[in-house]
Formats: C-alpha cells, structure tokens, sequence
C-alpha cells in the first residue's frame, strides 16, 4: 500500500510555490523506501482519497472558488474525519476556516474544518521573513520555524485550535505573536518558503502522522541546514 | 511650454540619464508627450521577451533604414523614457520597452502607433500586483486605443487585456506557460489547451484566428505574415526567441518596413544587453542568460537541456528580484535531474535545496569567480535571475 499525497487545486492555488511542500514530502517518503503516490487535483475534479493534503496559497478570486468547491463536493472533511493529514498555507489555511475576507471587504464562509477567522486588516500586508518558536503541543521537538509571509488577512484562533508557534520575527496571525494553528492532523500557517523546504523537520513530522510510523530514518540534509543556518534559525 | 522646454534641454544637458528623467518629469510632467509629438512610437512590454522584443524591433527599423531612438539600458518606465528619447536620435521611430504597470499611462502620454503585448505571468510575488488586475488595467486602457496592438494570442490574459481593443493584429507565438492563467479572465471557467488552440469550457472566450503564425520546424525561423510566408536565419537561440521575434516582425511592418528587410535585421541580433553571446568571465567563455520568474526560467531550461556543456545557476533575492524566492520550486528542474550542476548567488541554499529535490548533483560555491572556475573546462553556461546576471555582466564589462 502506497502513501498518497495529494495537492488541491495547484491551478487556483499555486501562486506562490507552495507546491514544493507535497514534492518534499513525496521525497523524502521515497528516500526511506516508502512507495508514494503524488496526486494533483485540478479545479472542478473530484478531490480523491489520500492520507496527506496540501493547500497553498492564491488571489482573492481563486481562493473563494477554492473554498466554494471543497464545500460543495465534500472529499477532503470526508478523509479528514477519517484520519488525513491537511498542510494549508497561507489562502489554503484561511479559507479551511469559520470564514475569511475576500476582495471588496466580504466575509465569505470558508470550510469550517478549524475554528479560525481571517479578517481584512487596515495595516500594511505583512510580507517578509518570518522566525518562529514552536509551540503546539502535539509538535514539541520541531526546531524554529523559517519562511516568508505575504498576506494582508489577520487570523483570529477559537478556543479548539492551538498556534502553531509563535513569532519571533514577523508578523504571522497578526492579533497575538502566535503563527499558524494546528487541529488534531490539520496544520496550517502563512509561511511560504515553501515551509517544507525550509523545515524539513516539520515535513518528516506530517509524514510519521500520515504513514503512522514513530522515528524515520535521518537523511542528508545537509543542504537543509545551510539554508537554515543562512535565514539565521 | 516654457517649463517642457526647460525640463528638455535640462534632460539633454543631463546627456539623458534616468535621474535627469526623474527631474524634468517633475518640472513637466507631460515633457513624455511633447518628445514624443508627430514621432511614430511603438510600445513594447509583457512579462518575459520585452528587452529583447525591443532590441529586435530596433534591428529591423534600423535595417531598413530608419534612425530610432530606444531605451536600451533597461530603464523602462517614464524616467528613462524621456532619457531615452531626449538622448536618442531626434527623428524617426521610437521604441520603448515599458513597464507592464506603466502601459496605460505610457499609451495614454505618447499615443503610440504600435503597442506589442507579449505575456503576463507572475513576475516578483512579494511586489507586483497580481497579474489579473494588471490584465483589467491594460483591458481598460486599450478599449479605446486606436494604434495597432499586436498581442499573442496563445497567452489567455494578453488576449482578455487586449480583445477589445479596435485594431489587433493576433500573432500565434506560443506559450509554454500556462500555469498562471488556467482559470478563464472573463468567466473564471476552466480553461482547455489542446495542440496550440485554447477555450474556455464555460463561456465563449477562446483563442482567436490569427492573422500572424509561426510556421517553421524546429530551429526555422519562418513567419506567416498576413498569408505571405517569410523565412529568415535567427542568431538568437530558442524557441521563445522565435515568438519574440514574430512579434517584432509584424510590429516592424506596421511601422512601415518591408517584411524582407525586417527579415534581414532581426537576423543581426546576436546579443541582447549581455544575454545570449558568449562572453569572457574571469578567463572563461560563458553565455550569459537572465531568467526573472518561473516562466522565463522554463523558457531556458528547455533551451539548456540540449547542451552538455557546464551550467552554472545563480539566485539573488534582492529589492529588484522580490524578496521571496519560493517561486523556484514551480520551475520543472526535473527535467535536468542527473546533470551536474554549479550554484552560486546570495540565495545559493534555497536553489540547492530545490535542485538537489530535482535529482540534479548540486556543487554550492559562494562567489561568482569560484564559480566559474568550477571544473571540468570547457564552454560553461549561467543562468541568473535579475541581479546575479546583472553581476555577472559587470564582470565582463569590467
């Protein structure tokens, strides 16, 4: 039996290079003699099963549509409640939420699947570099995350999800220092990089979920921890 | 009047550099407009090909006789503009590589002949508005323009900005990048590729007939212009160089050149601001190549993976190339997976990491002239985004 690693949607939400964050995965689940499957739904197919999603992240325009598709077909909360794994990035973790802002100020009701919202803030977008400290419980161990942020939306968390981590630079939800929110094998952030690339140890986390294995074999990561060392984490 | 007059001599005393654009625009902001006055000016912009678009346009004008007067130092919004107008020759056409942002002020202060609109995709994440507003802008703009667009008809979004436009001539120059436009502009539908024809699966929005084509195999360079074939020899490599060409082409015969002669110039470029001749670094001959974004990086890979000789890649992430650099992992460096292969530039870690999940060998040294010394001897080429190229140039001028 293969893992199956699916990206949504990359023709409404590739706009930032978030597609690397599945071809990381896929890799280094390769390179520990794993069999993997990499699946790549276009905007109007049907979402398949699979045991680890990623979202990233897209315009205005294409993200509503994202969100008013998965809503409408179903698939992703179905594999979710079944136990798959979710990357969402930036569009891809606001519009996985209560509802986000979209363009000419609307509130647009998102998928519910965390209890989040994203509003549209008066402040400047945040972009740039982001360091931050991780803080979910169900995540201890990994080391600082690095990325780059670029999103004018500030995410509010409830009461059922936890930051992800929090800011140490940057500007992340934007309401508190925290960045990101994980929910049960949901983990979602504003990090682009793509946040795999540069947090291989986030990326081997999601996998150890997703293929229900405890320690993965070390592999060379040495190029890894140069860019680490380079983004100063 | 007084003040243009001023602000041009001024300019020209400033022997029409950029800041000296800057300045007299301050004191006249139409000083554009009079430059350009009862002067057949055609614009030239797009995501990827606009600098070397313009240099072949020049080629062919200058081939058949006419002086003109250019922007061909980069500088492509209205400063250097009006350096370059204010410094260039004072009659005949003038061609102007512009800004994709600049184009609906830049029609509006020189009413062009001519404006060449060659692809829209992403170009600098952090930075640049998204690609569909620029389209909506240039849509708008172009509504009433009353010139020639020559517009490609293969790119989704430069057909939505330029439909509606009174006079476009369609030429079908190709596009290997469709990841940007896959959603309809018009509908949001999805859109269709098959064989070099597009649609939209939901409304009546489709790639329209041509009145221009590409019609020679493989390396040829021949052009269907209007239903008279014309070949010609191109000393500008690849594909996309072709489609740039063919753009340029049938903006020269609407700016009243004969095809043959045009033919002939576009035959002349060799090199495009450093690009694409063979130059010496540090004792070594390298072609030089500049790739800004994912669809101009595709572009060259296609054209490098032919060639066995050694390839040097450098990434900057500077103000000039925008500051997020993630943009790498959407170019198909698969499709060099094996070759050995020599990364440099402040980003060098980001590019090794990526090409390293490519299956490419990744050899990272952290200044240009180790390099370029990288073994094994032989022709080398490098490929940099914006301010490593332009690095890298410098050497060679230096």
């Amino acid at each position: 039996m293969s893992l199956r690693i699916c990206t949504l949607y990359p023709d409404l939400l590739g706009t930032y290079g978030d597609g690397g964050n599945a071809m990381v995965l896929g890799r280094r689940a390769t390179l520990r003699g794993f069999a993997v499957e990499m699946l790549s739904v276009q905007a109007g197919e049907s979402v398949p099963l699979a045991d680890l999603y990623c979202l990233g992240g897209g315009e205005d325009g294409p993200q509503v549509r994202a969100a008013e598709l998965l809503r409408s077909e179903g698939n992703l909360a179905n594999a979710l409640r079944d136990g798959a794994v979710l990357l969402a990035v930036c569009a891809g973790f606001q519009l996985i939420g209560n509802s986000f802002a979209a363009s000419n100020d609307r509130q647009v009701e998102g998928l519910g699947l965390i209890d989040v919202e994203t509003y549209r803030s008066n402040e400047p977008r945040a972009v740039g570099e982001v360091i931050a400290t991780v803080t979910a419980p169900t995540l201890v161990g990994i080391p600082s995350l690095s990325g780059f942020e670029n999103h004018g939306g500030r995410t509010r968390l409830g009461s059922s999800v936890t930051p992800l981590a929090q800011v140490t630079s940057g500007i992340g939800n934007g309401f508190d220092r925290s960045e990101g929110a994980v929910a049960g094998r949901i983990v979602a952030t504003y990090l682009h990089g793509p946040v795999l690339a540069r947090n291989p140890q986030l990326a081997d986390h999601l996998l150890s979920w997703a293929l229900d294995v405890e320690d993965l074999a070390p592999l060379d990561d040495s190029f890894h921890d140069q860019l680490r060392r380079e983004r100063g984490v | 009047m007084s003040a243009i007059n001023g602000a041009s001599r001024l300019t020209r005393r400033g022997s029409g550099t950029v800041a000296g654009g800057r300045v007299a625009l301050r004191i006249a902001p139409d000083l554009l407009a009079h430059l350009t006055a009862g002067r057949n000016v055609a614009l030239v912009s797009g995501t990827n090909g606009k600098t070397t678009t313009t240099a072949l346009l020049v080629a062919a004008l200058k081939h058949s006789g006419y002086f003109v007067a250019t922007n061909d130092t980069g500088a492509n919004m209205p400063p250097g503009h009006v350096a370059a107008v204010s410094r260039g020759e004072r009659f005949g056409p003038v061609v102007l590589e512009t800004d994709e942002a600049y184009i609906p002020k830049v029609l509006g202060e020189t009413s062009p002949k001519v404006v060449v609109l060659l692809n829209l995709s992403r170009d600098q994440l952090d930075r640049t508005s998204e690609v569909r507003m620029l389209a909506e802008r240039w849509r708008e703009a172009l509504s009433s323009f009353q010139g020639a667009v020559v517009a490609n008809a293969d790119d989704p979004l430069v057909v939505f900005a330029t439909e509606q436009a009174p006079n476009v001539i369609w030429v079908g120059a190709g596009s290997a990048w469709t990841l940007d436009a896959v959603g309809c502009p018009l509908c949001d539908g999805q859109l269709h590729h098959d064989e070099g024809d597009w649609r939209c699966s939901t409304c009546m929005f489709r790639r329209p007939s041509v009145a221009v084509a590409l019609v020679g195999e493989g390396n040829e360079f021949s052009v269907d212009l209007k239903g008279t074939v014309h070949s010609g020899v191109l000393a500008l490599p690849g594909a996309f160089n072709r489609a740039n060409a063919a753009m340029a082409l049938t903006a020269a015969e609407v700016l009243g050149c004969d095809p043959k002669m045009a033919m002939e110039g576009l035959g002349t470029v060799s090199s495009v601001a450093g690009r694409y001749g063979t130059s010496t670094l540090f004792g070594r001959k390298v072609q030089l190549l500049l790739a800004k974004n994912p669809a101009g990086w595709s572009a060259l890979l296609d054209l490098v993976k032919a060639e066995s000789c050694s390839l040097t890649l450098a990434l900057n992430a500077r103000v000039a190339d925008g500051f997020d650099p993630s943009w790498i992992w959407d170019v198909d460096f698969e499709q060099l997976s094996g070759r050995k292969v020599v990364v440099t530039g402040d980003r060098r870690f980001d590019l090794a990491v990526r090409l390293h999940y490519a299956g490419l060998k990744v050899f990272v040294v952290d200044s240009l002239e180790a390099a370029i010394a990288a073994p094994p001897e032989g022709p080398m080429t490098f490929i940099g985004n914006y301010t490593a190229f332009r690095e890298a140039n410098d050497q060679v001028l230096s």
